[in-house]
């Protein structure tokens, strides 16, 4: 089975358990452990190679460009973990089964559990350090739904949410290390980074990417000062803390530390920073749990501490001390992940895991008792057991590495190491059985004490004979991490000479003494201040949240004003900034002189914009000044000869200011005052700003040629032979850039449907339906609502209207006019008969649907470009021809004009629906809807009850 | 030769909508066959233009077969045909989404604006033109105004108008923008300017850089970019699920604008403009993966939070996009793909949770909703995504933006990318905990909800096509090497135009 193989399996059977849930909580264990026991057999088969020294290698391309490959390697450094990762997980699937109660979801627990198996195996087996970082935050990501397990606990929240976090952010920090660590070897392959040691350590980022890349291992192997996450991932059901936080995920650090031995030890740098984090987690873990009453976070503690001393060990730097640390991976993990399963035991039986609530359950609990003996006394290093044989030769590796304190404080280390084990089993088991337990403890059924049995057996095995059980286990691992072939040497007796042998001694003894004083010191301990990781943790992270919430809001206050000047000033200072910052000539034009006539216009254009600044708040005045503006526009395109947008712009005007007539009628008359003197000062700062630059930008513009030939000159000379017009603008329009027109019919026929799709929500059942229902009227009505005058003249004015309309489409293409003009002018015409005779007479009048007229435009005019495909051409190609049909002279036909139907159809439907939406909002506010050509008001109200 | 299909992605959903308009307005059911129809052929035709567009490279459509740079012209290229092939997918899931949940009928004329807001961005993506490019944001953003206000209500329609009245400042820009490109050089074709600005006489540099500076603040306002962010939150946040959802890929527009123009006719080594864009775009582009992430940590409401998540993911790809290499091009487009649906999957999963729990406060904890296990599922799996966490494409992405970044700024790049990520992770799995965890800590139950599997699939195939984007990584960022080469090296490109042929 290849590597990528075996750490592909609990991916794939992470499937089986949520589907076999439904066939009962056997079958779902079972085939969980069938998928890990088949990982672990085609773990197993590989032996006899690694053991030879081969490496056994996976290769499959992912992503070269980036050097991420999914490339696998299994070596004794992998086989190891490995075989740690799936026997440990093949006994936690047993004892999970067992341990979990019938309320909680299985199936999702052993899916989350081979998720987190799968990821840990990618760790240790990948070949490619971008592949790892990949597994990496995965097993953060799994072990993250493992801990929050039970969900309705506030702690598991909390401890997942803090888990995250922590190995979260290292995660990150790892990414960077790795990135800067592939750069300098040029290759993210493990392989050839394990080449480049000289390269890596002589680079300048050599100490960024160290401290980066152990900034993951510290968080992830809960090193000082990272260490305060893993008790609180406690809340976890105990499988998980047994698995997680004992034997595997809190080894991945130590793990990534020994697969980077080769090229990241062996300097000052690593020596003093991942030594001294060794050290001082070892102690200090072992002293915070020597305090603790529950059992699990006592446990949770002394496993920071060993992680602390396998820490410490590889921070030698030494191929000696990597060996020992070797030897006590595999140690820790056998005696420890037993006593956690028995604290889960313990706290299943008793309901209570609170070591001062129990007491005397030897004798109660009888093979539990013998289970966590064993594993206890290893933990505390009590020979011929396993934890005394890795113990005391880490203790003459500290007591060889100078300076002198690291054999002191390795002493004090285990020293209390020995009081919190013996502690646990004494306060636990020994003493006399109490009458107060929670629930009346009494040994499990095999199913959960067979796993931690097995675990002591293990521990009883490499204890008595370790070079025949765990020997070429270290040898091989310790090889593949030091690079050269390793032999351990493991004995329980070293001579009289060994000061490990009376370090070992010191500490047995200190740690005797110290369980003699723990109810003093105990009292003591309580009594200082000590900082709670938790209270700290919240402190950072509920600020943050807080912080996070306020600034966001504070930046997002929902008002348009602030949202617009923000962008108003941001786009004036960049824009000028980039003005400053280039060469500039002035343009070379000479300037116009100013006509009298030009500059009445120019002052009246000027006086209505101020105007209407000045009178803002009565919105109907502001109305008219606006006209007037647009007025004005539209005069000077006609004095600057340019009659179409002329024409354009004073039909706009009219049905704009029409349109806003009505939609005024619904709101209030005034604008409330609501903008304070800064910002009055402020608005006006910027708009002279704003005004000035834009001026400024027009006038740069105006004053200079074009720096190449324009493609005006184009459009001109061929307007009338190519595009067969000779309203170079309508051939431009239609024509030339007719594209740009079928884009911008589209909006107007969307703005229209917009309209009518909004007046459907306000005629909606809600608050805004309510108003209207509730309004009324804040002006007078005028008593003669529809004037006879009006009706007549609209009526006589009508087919003149659509004659006009007619004789603007058809010119068009020569002379100013159009599709657009002649679209407006019929719209006008139409509006006049609506407000003549209002809106009942004339809908029923009305034989085309609006919405059909705005379909119908801009299906025409997609037609007329699509039918140009059929003559071979690209969409919207022109043609034209000259054509004499008697009695009528020779005129022209162009399939421009059919365009510009659509585009004629698509502006009168646009307009008329905008209009007949404002009339449905004006019938859902209580006006009465006509039926007759003309009427009075006073007579209807009359005639009303 | 791709010949006509080029401009059908933009006249299939013309004529699809205003038919809709014509026909099928008071039948929504009809509207939903022809609608879907029509976006399953956009799809088809888009994945044909991908293909064209890889065989023979870049390609021209001369619309009214005038030549350029006299008449408007398409562009076709990898990078257009990825974009609008894009577009296509997301639609297609999306509107599915719509129509399985009911969103479409909860207002009028859902599916005519649908395929005219596919017509407004397919032809941004597939103009030539600088001044068409005007036009098509003109066709989007009137569209999507429509579907921000879909089914109406008071925030919403506040949102709604605080969206238009901003966007239309960029428009008014983008004209003013056009103006000033188009009295400087007299042309108005992308290749046409591509040619001549490098020969600009040194007297209208700054001129050129006024206009070019203009150009990038359009796009950044269409991107989201931070100081011109300000429509997003409220507009995401408000607008109906599947409308945000699909409004992914509009801040794309934004970035894809920025990459073509400033590519081809800005490039980094036009002497009239030199690394201008460069410095603007990184500053803007980190500040957005502040506000963004810390967005995401602030966030009340799901929604908001969906919204900031795209926030900080414009700023990640406007990291990239800013550096102006291939390299980082290639990068960029890679994580554009990805955060297009990872975002689009993100908004509809938010929508699946306030359509069941009633809101999308996360500051209050709510009994258990219907679907309970699968939404959170598929919350977790669109938050890994939008975190950028293994194992999905978001990851990968990142990995490939971290990579390409060099130089002077790597420190600070890195350093920004990977806070905004855990910054990123700790909102996620705080609004997760409230939402799924807490859940089963609650007193009483909420009312049930129908099932609508149709919603479900839909974002199952968005979660699939990112994981697709993990798989086959290899193959797709060595298409987009190739992308971004010609990206950088428009000669083709600008051939294709066949520039003052008669």
């Amino acid at each position: 089975m290849s590597p990528a193989l075996i750490a592909a399996l609990p991916f794939l059977g992470a499937l089986l358990p949520g589907l076999l849930i439904r066939a009962g909580r056997n079958a779902c264990a079972t085939v969980t452990g069938f998928v890990t026991l088949l990982a672990l057999i085609g773990l197993g088969l590989h032996i006899p190679a690694v053991l030879r020294g081969e490496v056994i290698r996976t290769q499959i391309d992912w992503l070269p460009a980036l050097g991420l490959n999914a490339n696998f390697m299994l070596d004794g450094l992998g086989l190891l973990f490995a075989g740690l990762i799936l026997g440990i997980g093949l006994l936690i699937i047993l004892y999970a089964r067992f341990y979990l109660s019938p309320r909680d979801p299985m199936g999702q627990f052993y899916t989350y559990l081979m998720l987190f198996q799968g990821a840990m195996l990618g760790i240790v087996l990948s070949d490619n350090i971008l592949l790892l970082l990949v597994f990496w935050e995965l097993t953060s990501l799994s072990s993250f739904l493992l801990i929050g397990y039970w969900k309705h606990l506030p702690e598991g929240r909390q401890g997942a949410r803090m888990a995250l976090a922590v190995t979260g952010a290292g995660g990150l920090a790892m990414i960077a290390g790795m990135l800067i660590l592939g750069q300098i070897a040029g290759s993210y392959d493990l392989s050839d980074i394990l080449q480049a040691r000289d390269a890596i350590q002589a680079s300048d980022w050599y100490l960024p990417a160290l401290i980066l890349i152990l900034l993951g291992a510290f968080t992830k192997s809960a090193q000082f000062p990272f260490h305060f996450w893993l008790p609180h991932a406690m809340a976890a059901p105990t499988p998980v803390s047994a698995y997680l936080h004992s034997a595997t995920m809190v080894k991945a650090g130590i793990f990534l530390m020994a697969r980077l031995w080769p090229v990241l030890a062996g300097t000052p740098e690593w020596f003093w920073i991942v030594t001294s984090a060794g050290l001082i987690t070892m102690v200090l873990g072992a002293v915070i749990g020597l305090f603790k009453d529950d059992l699990k976070a006592l446990l949770a503690f002394s496993t920071v501490s060993h992680l602390g001393l396998i820490t410490m060990l590889l921070g030698f730097g030494t191929k000696a001390a990597a060996m020992v640390a070797m030897f006590h991976i595999l140690n820790h993990a056998t005696f420890k992940a037993a006593l956690f399963m028995v604290a889960g035991i313990v706290d299943h039986e008793a309901h209570t895991r609170d070591i001062k609530r129990l007491g005397g359950l030897r004798r109660l609990m009888p093979v539990t008792f013998t289970i966590a003996t064993l594993a206890g006394l290893s933990m505390a290093g009590i020979p011929p057991l396993n934890g005394f044989l890795s113990k005391e030769m880490m203790l003459e590796q500290a007591a060889h590495t100078p300076p002198g304190l690291i054999g002191l404080l390795a002493t004090l280390g285990a020293l209390v190491s020995v009081a919190y084990s013996f502690r646990l089993i004494a306060h636990t088991f020994l003493g006399p059985q109490r009458t107060d337990y929670p629930h009346k403890p009494h040994d499990p059924g095999f199913g959960l004490w067979a796993a931690p049995a097995l675990l002591a057996g293990l521990v009883v095995a490499i204890g008595l004979m370790p070079m025949t059980v765990a020997g070429w286990l270290v040898d091989a691992a310790a090889g593949a991490v030091t690079g050269t072939a390793a032999h351990a040497h493991i004995a329980h007796w070293h001579g009289l000479a060994n000061p490990a042998l009376w370090m070992s001694l010191a500490a047995i003894g200190g740690g005797l003494v110290l369980l003699g004083l723990h109810p003093t010191l105990d009292r003591l301990w309580t009594a200082l201040p000590r900082p709670e990781a938790k209270r700290i943790f919240d402190g950072l992270m509920e600020p943050l949240a807080a912080l996070s919430r306020h600034l966001t809001a504070a930046l997002h206050p929902g008002m348009l004003s602030r949202y617009l000047w923000i962008a108003t000033a941001t786009i004036i200072i960049v824009s000028y900034y980039a003005f400053r910052s280039g060469s500039h000539l002035p343009g070379a034009r000479a300037l116009t002189e100013v006509e009298p006539i030009a500059a009445i216009g120019w002052l009246l254009l000027m006086a209505a914009s101020v105007a209407v600044v000045l009178c803002h708040h009565q919105r109907l005045l502001t109305l008219i000044l606006i006209a007037v503006v647009g007025l004005m526009v539209s005069v000077g395109f006609a004095y600057l000869s340019a009659p179409d947008l002329a024409l354009t712009q004073i039909s706009v005007e009219v049905v704009t200011v029409i349109l806003l007539l009505l939609a005024l009628n619904f709101l209030p008359k005034t604008t409330p005052r609501e903008s304070s003197v800064p910002r009055k000062v402020r608005d006006l700062g910027l708009a002279a700003l704003g005004g000035l630059a834009v001026g400024g930008l027009i006038y740069a513009l105006m004053t200079r040629d074009f720096a190449f030939p324009s493609i005006a000159d184009y459009h001109l000379a061929n307007s009338k032979t190519l595009g067969g017009g000779t309203n170079v603008v309508n051939v431009i329009l239609v024509d030339f850039r007719g594209y740009d027109t079928f884009g911008e019919i589209t909006v107007l026929g969307i703005a229209a449907l917009l309209i009518f799709a909004l007046t459907e929500s306000l005629l909606s059942p809600g608050a805004a339906n309510d108003r209207l229902r509730g309004w009324v009227s804040d002006t007078p009505d005028a008593g003669d609502r529809h004037p006879l005058m009006m009706v007549v003249a609209t009526r006589m004015m009508l087919p003149i209207a659509l004659m006009v309309g007619i004789y603007i489409f058809l010119r068009g293409h020569n002379v100013p006019g159009g599709g657009f003009i002649a679209g407006l002018v019929v719209a006008i015409a139409l509006v006049m008969q609506y407000m003549a005779s209002g809106f009942g007479w004339t809908a029923a009048r009305q034989r085309i649907d609006y919405h059909g007229l705005i379909g119908a435009g801009v299906l025409v005019a997609a037609a007329t470009g699509i039918g140009s495909w059929f003559a071979g051409r690209p969409f919207m190609t022109s043609n034209y021809g000259y054509f004499e049909i008697w009695p009528l002279e020779e005129f022209e036909l162009a399939t421009a004009a059919l365009f510009d139907l659509g585009v004629f159809l698509t502006v009168l439907g646009a307009v008329m629906l905008a209009l007949s939406s404002l009339t449905r909002l004006a019938v859902r506010a209580g006006q009465t809807v006509n039926t007759e050509a003309f009427d009075m008001q006073s007579e209807l109200e009359a005639e009303e009850p | 030769m791709m010949g006509h299909w080029i401009i059908v992605p933009v006249v299939l959903p013309a004529v699809m909508g205003a038919f809709t308009v014509l026909v099928l307005r008071n039948n929504l059911g009809l509207s939903r066959v022809f609608s879907t129809a029509a976006t399953v052929m956009l799809l088809a035709v888009a994945l044909a233009l991908l293909v064209g567009a890889t065989r023979n490279g870049p390609e021209i459509y001369f619309l009214g077969n005038w030549p350029a740079p006299f008449g408007i012209v398409l562009g076709l290229d990898r990078l257009s045909a990825l974009m609008v092939a894009l577009t296509a997918f997301l639609a297609l899931v999306v509107q599915l989404y719509a129509i399985g949940t009911g969103w479409d009928g909860r207002g009028r004329h859902f599916h005519a604006l649908w395929q005219f807001q596919l017509m407004g961005v397919c032809g941004a993506f597939l103009t030539a033109d600088a001044f068409n490019l005007f036009v098509f944001f003109e066709v989007l953003l009137i569209a999507s105004y429509g579907l921000m206000i879909h089914a109406g209500g008071r925030d919403r329609l506040k949102a709604g108008v605080q969206y238009v009245a901003y966007n239309l400042v960029g428009s008014t820009l983008f004209l003013f923008a056009l103006a000033t490109i188009y009295s400087v050089t007299g042309t108005l074709n992308m290749a046409d300017l591509a040619v001549k600005l490098p020969q600009l006489p040194a007297g209208d540099f700054a001129l050129i850089r006024v206009a070019g500076v203009m150009l990038l603040m359009v796009f950044a306002i269409k991107g989201a970019l931070v100081p011109l962010h300000f429509w997003l939150p409220a507009t995401y946040a408000q607008a109906p699920g599947p409308v945000s959802a699909l409004f992914a890929v509009m801040t794309k527009v934004g970035a894809y604008a920025v990459i073509r123009c400033f590519t081809l006719f800005f490039p980094a080594d036009l002497p009239a403009t030199g690394a201008l864009f460069a410095d603007l775009l990184l500053p803007a582009a980190l500040l957005s993966l502040a506000v963004g992430s810390l967005g995401v940590l602030g966030a009340k409401d799901l929604p908001r939070l969906a919204a900031f998540g795209a926030i900080t993911s414009m700023g990640t790809l406007f990291v990239a996009v800013a550096q102006f290499t291939p390299q980082a091009t290639a990068a960029a487009l890679y994580y554009a793909i990805h955060s297009t649906l990872a975002a689009g999957a993100l908004f509809l999963v938010a929508d699946l949770v306030v359509a069941r729990r009633g809101t999308g406060n996360l500051l209050r904890a709510l009994p258990v909703m219907p679907q309970h296990g699968l939404i959170a599922a598929l919350f977790m799996a669109t938050a890994i995504a939008v975190a950028g966490m293994p194992p999905l494409s978001g990851f990968l992405g990142k990995l490939l933006v971290l990579d390409a970044t060099r130089g002077a700024s790597m420190v600070l790049i890195w350093s920004a990318i990977l806070l905004s990520s855990l910054i990123t992770i700790l909102g996620m799995a705080r609004a997760g905990s409230t939402l799924f965890w807490k859940a089963h800590a609650a007193e009483g139950s909420l009312p049930p909800h129908p099932a609508q599997p149709l919603a479900f699939v839909a974002v199952f195939a968005l979660l699939a096509g990112l994981g697709t984007l993990t798989l086959a990584a290899g193959p797709v960022t060595g298409w987009l090497a190739e992308t971004a080469r010609q990206l950088h090296d428009p000669a083709a490109f600008i051939a294709a135009n066949k520039l003052g042929a008669p």
